[in-house]
């Protein structure tokens, strides 16, 4: 077991650390090296990021992630069914909208996973190959890590949108299927993602070599 | 079972049935408003399309306590909408409708299409119109129509 009082103190260090890059350099590409703290290694923050690979690729987060023009369902990840499209933002085609279906909570009664703002995410979060198959580990990454491609969310923002956002709080707490049975969680809790992703954001966001 | 208090064609009405109903049950066998189809009852086929807080919505997977306070129109409210009426014209004026069950969904669907896109491109139509199933197969003339519709509605 770790020592929680030390986390706690590592994490005011990064937090003030990473407050003090964000307020002088807020639009400017943070390297990994400059923002590494001596508290949290590069290797410890390699590990958290292979944990939160494994949330990442899973169906309930990889399923919006595609790189078509669709998104999937189910954990053998098929092609959403009843012609539902991606659309120009995401949010399905003008009158043929995720909000058709997916309301703003899960619908336990009919089946039908909701949360607010359903939508898939943008081509530049794909996660996915055009033939569906899940990107290696580093390519998520660096696409994670790339302002350009990420809404311009450095690391705390990260650590913020996988802590709050409505649609990573849903891939938690899915619902049941329309057969009423369980939709299959990710492999780490909610809490354990956010303190994986903490780590990750401390040892400077850290990306494998493959 | 449970009060429900939901806003339909502008309306405020209370039903008291369980609250996981799906909204179209609520419409068709608690308040008589029969224009809105059941198809498939799973979201498969827009039969059911109604329109929540002018999203176009299937009313099957819906269920009552998901509706909170964002007004609901159907299909008999489309007469006198201004959007509603030149599509159902349209629908008229191109002889749309073969054996009309889906036409009520369909209309729904195209009314919202116009109201965000007054526009819209074939593949906007196309990508649209996908979720609504017509078994006569009158998806030709529906696209005719909603293109004379829209030529209508920028007048």
């Amino acid at each position: 077991m770790i020592d929680g009082r030390r986390i706690a103190v590592c994490a005011l260090c990064v937090n003030l650390s990473l407050v003090a890059h964000v307020t002088t350099a807020a639009d400017s590409p943070i390297s990994a090296q400059s923002r590494t703290p001596a508290t949290t290694t590069r290797a410890q923050g390699l590990l958290a990021w292979q944990r939160m690979y494994s949330v990442l690729t899973h169906p309930r987060c990889v399923n919006c992630h595609t790189a078509g023009g669709y998104p999937q369902q189910g954990d053998d990840r098929h092609p959403h069914a009843f012609n539902v499209v991606r659309g120009s933002s995401g949010f399905g085609a003008p009158a043929y909208t995720c909000m058709a279906c997916h309301q703003v909570s899960n619908a336990d009664a009919t089946g039908i996973p909701g949360a607010s703002g359903w939508h898939l995410a943008p081509l530049s979060m794909k996660w996915q190959s055009l033939d569906d198959q899940v990107l290696p580990s580093a390519t998520v990454c660096r696409a994670i890590t790339d302002r350009s491609k990420n809404h311009n969310l450095d690391g705390p923002a990260l650590l913020k949108h996988h802590k709050e956002d409505a649609l990573v709080l849903w891939a938690f707490s899915p619902g049941p299927r329309s057969d009423g049975t369980p939709r299959s969680l990710p492999p780490l809790t909610h809490a354990d993602f956010v303190a994986a992703t903490r780590t990750w954001v401390d040892a400077g966001m850290p990306c494998p070599t493959r | 079972m449970a009060l429900q208090t939901i806003m339909v064609n502008g309306r405020e009405v209370s039903v008291d049935v369980d609250p996981g109903t799906p909204l179209l049950w609520v419409l068709r066998e608690e308040l008589r408003m029969t224009g809105t189809k059941y198809g498939c009852g799973i979201a498969a086929c827009g039969a059911c399309t109604v329109h929540v807080a002018g999203v176009a919505t299937r009313s099957c997977v819906l269920p009552v306590s998901l509706v909170g306070k964002r007004p609901i129109v159907t299909i008999e409210a489309m007469a006198s909408d201004p959007i509603g009426r030149v599509v159902q014209e349209a629908w008229v004026a191109t002889d749309v409708v073969q054996c009309g069950y889906c036409q009520s969904g369909q209309i729904m669907t195209a009314v919202a299409l116009l109201r965000n896109t007054p526009r819209p491109t074939d593949a906007q139509i196309e990508q649209s119109m996908g979720g609504n199933i017509c078994r006569c197969g009158t998806y030709v003339r529906i696209r005719q129509a909603i293109k004379q519709a829209a030529q209508q509605v920028r007048r």
